[in-house]
C-alpha cells in the first residue's frame, strides 16, 4: 500500500459524508409523500416521480419525497395505507388499472373503495403492435388469420396471464369476431422482454400500452395496428382505434392518485386542486410530452365514477374468459 | 464516428466529467457495499441529481454508480458471504473462502482487477460491435433461453466432485422449488401462497440469499465456537502464512501492517499468468450473454463460473469452491463484461434487458433522448459519452478502491462477536428496507434455521440459490417455448441454435458425471470446507 493510513481513512469519511447526504435527502420529511406500490423504474414510480419533479419545479409544492413499496401485487402499499391513515402527514400513492383487475381477481384483499380517490391524472390505452417485416398489415388481416386458426397468431405481453395485456387483447379478438378465450397469450417477464421477444420473431404479436408502443415505433421500425382509445387521438390521426375500425370495444388504462380512508374531504378536494393546477403547468407538459402520456384529469367524484364502470367492463371481460366465477 | 468519439472523450476526460465519475464511483461502491441495495436502487436514486446537469454528465455520473455498485456489491459476497445481488452469487463461491483462508486482500483486489478487466474489454467489444450485435441479440427465442439456462444449471457438477452429487442435486431442486412460489406468470395462478398475500409475489431473491448465505454463516458460528472456525483467529494465522508464502515467492519488499490481516494484495506472477485467460475467456463470455435481453449478469457469472471449471484439470479443478483464484475471476469478469453487453440492446434498439438498464432508459427518455438505431447519429455526444465514461468509469474505479482495499478487509478482523451481530443486524435491515415487510423477517429467520441443519449435515448451499435464482427463468421460457410450439417439445431438436446449446450442457454434465462414477470405486474424498457453501 503507498498511501497512508490517514489519507484513505479521510477519503473513507469523505464517502460516508457524500453517502449520509444522499439519504439524508431521502429520508427528509417533505411537503408531498408519493407511496409507489412497485419498485424503482416501474410505470407506477415513472408517473409518481415525474409528477413530484413538476410539482417542485412548478412551484406548486416546495418539496415531494417517495417511497417504493413492493410486494402482494401492489396490495402491501394499499394495506400499509389503510393501516397508516393520515398518521404520516400527506400522503398519497399512485395507482392504475391493476388494482382494479387484482381486487376482482381476488389478489389483493382490499379495493380502490377501500381507499379516497383524489384525482385522475393520465390515460394509457392498449396498443397492438407488430414488426416492420410482419405479413400482417392490418387488424383485419391479423383477425382473418386468427379466425381461421388462434394458434397462428401468438400474442406476447410483459406480465401474468389474466393480467392487463392479457385481457385488453382476449377482449379485443372478441370484439373483432374471434374467440377470446382461445387466444394464445404469451407472458414474458417484463414489458422489455416481451418487446425482445416480439422482434425476434417467436410471437407475431404484441399487447402492450400505447406509449410503450410508440417508443417501440420510433426505436425499432415497430407498426401500431391498432389501439383501444376511445376516440382517435389527435396526434396520431393514422393510427386506427377499433372503434374506427368497427369493432365496439375500448379501453382505458388510468393512473390516478389515491390518499388514505381517513383523510378529510377538504383535504383531499385541496389535493386534487393541486394536481389540476399541476396538469397545466409547461413543467408538467414537458414531463408529459417526453414520456408519451395523455392527460386525462378527474375530479374525485368523476374519478370513483370511471373506477366503477371499470370495474363492472373487467368483470364482464374475466367472467368470459374464465378468471373469475 | 471518430468525431463523435473524440466529443464524447472529451466529455468524459474533462474535469467536471472525472468529478461526476469520481463521485458516481464513491457513492455507487458505499450503496452497493450494503446488502440489499444494488445497482438498480443506487441509479434510481441518483436520477433526480441528474436532471439539473447535462445529459452527457449525467450518464456518466450513472455509469459511474453502475460500476460503483457491482464491485461494492462483490465486497460483502467476499468478505461476509452476503451475495447483496444475484450478479454476485458466484463470486461468494470462491471469494469467501479465500477470504477464509485470509486472504481478503487479494480475494478483493482480484475482483478488483477482474472487474476493470471485464468492462474495459466489454466496452472494447461495444465500441466495435454493437451495432452488428444487436442484430445478434434479438436472434435468441425462448427456447434458446430455456437451454441456456440448463447450461447455468450445469454450475452443480462443480460441487459434484466431493462424494455429494447427490445432495447438490438434492438442494438444487429445492432452490428450484422455492422459485414456484407466488403467482404463475403462465397461468395466472397462485401457488403455494397458503392463502397468503405476502407470498403472491414470490420470495425475493434478497431474502434467500441473506438468509442462507450471511444469516445461516454467522449462526453456525456461534453454534460451533471452535476455534477453527473463528474467522478471527483463522485470519491471524492464515495472513501469516501467506506473508510468508507471498515472501517466498519474492514478488515484493514490504510486509503489509500486521494490523490489517487481511493478507497480501498482490498476487504473484504465476497466479498472474493463472488468471489472465481466465478473464479474457469470461468477458468475452460475459459480453455475449449480456447482449441476451433475457439473460444478464447473473447467467453470465454462472455459465462463467461452470466453464472454467470444466475447464480446469487435476489439482486447480479441486480449488473450485474451495478458494480458487479462477472461480473467483472468472463471474467477477463476466458480471462486468455482461452489464455492458446489456448497454447493446438498451443503446441501439432502445430494448432494456435487465432492471438496471430499464432505470437507465427511463433516464435517457427523461432527458429527452430516444434510444434505437438513430441514438447514435442523433445524439452522438451523448453515445459517445456513455461508452467513453465506461474507460474512464472503470479506471476511476479501479484506482480509487484499490486503495481502500485494507480498509474495507478490516471488517474481517472485527472480535468475532461483533461481526456476528453486525451481519445479523445488517442483513436482517437490508431486507427489511427493501420490503418494509415483518413477515420476511420470520421468512429469513425460518430459511436461516432451515439452512443451519442443512448445512450441519453437510448440505451445499450454492446450488440452492443456483436453482433458486434460474428455477424461474428455467421455467418461464420452457412454458413459454412450450406454448409457442403449441404444446409440442420438438423444439429441442428442431431449432439449430437450441439444439447445439443443449449438446454442449450434455457435454458439461457427462464429463463430471463419468468423473463421479470413476469416484464411486475409490473411496469418497473428504467432504472438508464444503459447509462454506
Amino acid at each position: 500500500m503507498t498511501l497512508p493510513a490517514h489519507a484513505g481513512c479521510r477519503r473513507l469519511c469523505r464517502g460516508l459524508l457524500v453517502l449520509s447526504m444522499m439519504l439524508g435527502a431521502v429520508a427528509a420529511r417533505a411537503d408531498l409523500h408519493f407511496l409507489v406500490p412497485g419498485g424503482p423504474g416501474g410505470g407506477w414510480d415513472t408517473t409518481a416521480r415525474a409528477a413530484g419533479e413538476a410539482l417542485i419545479k412548478s412551484g406548486l409544492e416546495s418539496n415531494a419525497s417517495f417511497q417504493n413499496m413492493s410486494g402482494g401485487g401492489g396490495g402491501r402499499a394499499i394495506a400499509y395505507m389503510i393501516k397508516m391513515g393520515t398518521k404520516q402527514g400527506d400522503m398519497v400513492m399512485i395507482n392504475s388499472t391493476p388494482i382494479v383487475l387484482r381486487a376482482l381477481s381476488g389478489q389483493i384483499p382490499n379495493s380502490f373503495r377501500d381507499l379516497k380517490p383524489v384525482a385522475n391524472l393520465i390515460a394509457d390505452y392498449g396498443a397492438f403492435v407488430v414488426t416492420a417485416n410482419s405479413p400482417y398489415q392490418s387488424w383485419e388481416e391479423v383477425m382473418d388469420a386468427y379466425r381461421r386458426d388462434p394458434r397462428l397468431v401468438k400474442v406476447a405481453g410483459g406480465s401474468a396471464r389474466g393480467s392487463m395485456d392479457h385481457l385488453v387483447a382476449a377482449q379485443a379478438f372478441q370484439a373483432s369476431g374471434g374467440d377470446g378465450r382461445k387466444l394464445a397469450y404469451i407472458p414474458y417477464d417484463a414489458g422489455g422482454q416481451a418487446k425482445a421477444g416480439l422482434l425476434s420473431g417467436e410471437v407475431q404479436l404484441l399487447s402492450t400500452g400505447f406509449s410503450e408502443a410508440l417508443e417501440l415505433m420510433r426505436s425499432s421500425d415497430a407498426r401500431i395496428l391498432a389501439i383501444t382509445a376511445p376516440e382517435t387521438i389527435a396526434d396520431y390521426p393514422e393510427i386506427p382505434t377499433l372503434k374506427s375500425l368497427g369493432y365496439p370495444m375500448s379501453f382505458v388504462n388510468w393512473r390516478g392518485l389515491f390518499a388514505a380512508p381517513d383523510t378529510p374531504d377538504a383535504k383531499v378536494a385541496a389535493y386534487s386542486a393541486v394536481f389540476r393546477k399541476l396538469l397545466e403547468t409547461p413543467e408538467w407538459e414537458a414531463v408529459r410530452k417526453r414520456n408519451g402520456w395523455l392527460n386525462n384529469y378527474e375530479t374525485p367524484e368523476r374519478f370513483l365514477e370511471s373506477l366503477k364502470q371499470q370495474e363492472e367492463q373487467m368483470a364482464r371481460v374475466m367472467r368470459d374468459l374464465g378468471f373469475i366465477r | 464516428m471518430i468525431e463523435g468519439m473524440l466529443t464524447g472523450l472529451s466529455a468524459a476526460l474533462s474535469w467536471q466529467g472525472i468529478l461526476y465519475v469520481m463521485m458516481g464511483c464513491l457513492v455507487g461502491t458505499f450503496i452497493g457495499m450494503l446488502p440489499g441495495l444494488g445497482p438498480i436502487t443506487a441509479i434510481a436514486l441518483m436520477i433526480p441529481v441528474t436532471y439539473s446537469i447535462d445529459p452527457s454528465y449525467g450518464m456518466i455520473l450513472m455509469a459511474g454508480v453502475y460500476y460503483g455498485a457491482i464491485f461494492g456489491g462483490s465486497t460483502s459476497s467476499i468478505l461476509i458471504n452476503a451475495p447483496g445481488v444475484a450478479g454476485t452469487v458466484a463470486t461468494s463461491f470462491d471469494g469467501y473462502p479465500l477470504a477464509r483462508k485470509g486472504q481478503a486482500g487479494k480475494a478483493l483486489a482480484l475482483a478488483a482487477y477482474a472487474s476493470f478487466s471485464g468492462g474495459t474489454l466489454a466496452a472494447v467489444f461495444l465500441m466495435v460491435a454493437a451495432p452488428l450485435l444487436a442484430k445478434v441479440s434479438l436472434s435468441f427465442w425462448s427456447a434458446d433461453y430455456f437451454a441456456l439456462m440448463v447450461m447455468g444449471l450445469t454450475a452443480i457438477a462443480a460441487f459434484s466432485n466431493r462424494g455429494q452429487f447427490l445432495k447438490a442435486v438434492m438442494m438444487t431442486l429445492l432452490g428450484i422449488m422455492l422459485a414456484t412460489v407466488g403467482i404463475d406468470p403462465s397461468s395466472g395462478a397462485e401457488r403455494f401462497t397458503f392463502g397468503s398475500s405476502d407470498l403472491l409475489d414470490g420470495i425475493s431473491f434478497l431474502l434467500v440469499a441473506m438468509s442462507i448465505f450471511a444469516l445461516s454463516e454467522a449462526l453456525s458460528g456461534v453454534l460451533r465456537p471452535d476455534h477453527k472456525k473463528l474467522p478471527g483467529a483463522i485470519l491471524n494465522v492464515a495472513s501469516a502464512t501467506a506473508r510468508r508464502v507471498a515472501a517466498r515467492d519474492g514478488g515484493h519488499k514490504k510486509a503489509p501492517a500486521p494490523s490489517s490481516k487481511m493478507g497480501d494484495l498482490r498476487l504473484s506472477r504465476e497466479e498472474v499468468k493463472d488468471v489472465v485467460p481466465v478473464i479474457g475467456r469470461s468477458s468475452i463470455l460475459g459480453f455475449l450473454i449480456g447482449i441476451l435481453p433475457g439473460a444478464g449478469a447473473t447467467i453470465a457469472s454462472f455459465l462463467a463460473y461452470a466453464t472454467e471449471r470444466n475447464l480446469a484439470r487435476g489439482e486447480k479443478k479441486k480449488q473450485f469452491g474451495q478458494g480458487s483464484l479462477r472461480g473467483l475471476a472468472a463471474p467477477e469478469t463476466a458480471n462486468n463484461a455482461a452489464c455492458t453487453g446489456s448497454f447493446v440492446p438498451l443503446l441501439t434498439l432502445g430494448i432494456p434487458g435487465s432492471g438496471t438498464t430499464a432505470v437507465m432508459l427511463g433516464a435517457l427518455i427523461a432527458y429527452g433522448l430516444q434510444p434505437g438505431p438513430l441514438l447514435m447519429h442523433d445524439n452522438p455526444d451523448v453515445f459517445w459519452a456513455v461508452i467513453m465514461s465506461m474507460y474512464v468509469g472503470n479506471v476511476v474505479l479501479l484506482f480509487l478502491n484499490l486503495p481502500m482495499i485494507p480498509y474495507i478487509a478490516k471488517t474481517l478482523a472485527l472480535p468475532k462477536p461483533l461481526l456476528t451481530v453486525l451481519i445479523l443486524f445488517f442483513s436482517l435491515i437490508g431486507v427489511y428496507l427493501v420490503s418494509f415487510n415483518t413477515f420476511d423477517l420470520y421468512l429469513m429467520v425460518g430459511f436461516a434455521v432451515l439452512s443451519l441443519i442443512l448445512r450441519q449435515l453437510n448440505f451445499p448451499m450454492a446450488p440452492l440459490i443456483l436453482g433458486f435464482i434460474l428455477g424461474g427463468m428455467l421455467e418461464s421460457n420452457f412454458r413459454r417455448a412450450m406454448m409457442i410450439a403449441d404444446g409440442s417439445i420438438a423444439f429441442l431438436w428442431e431449432r439449430p441454435l437450441t439444439l447445439c446449446i443443449t449438446l454442449v450442457s450434455l457435454a458439461l454434465l457427462l464429463v463430471p458425471l463419468m468423473d463421479f462414477l470413476r469416484g464411486l470405486k475409490r473411496p469418497a474424498p473428504e467432504a472438508e470446507l464444503s459447509d462454506n457453501l
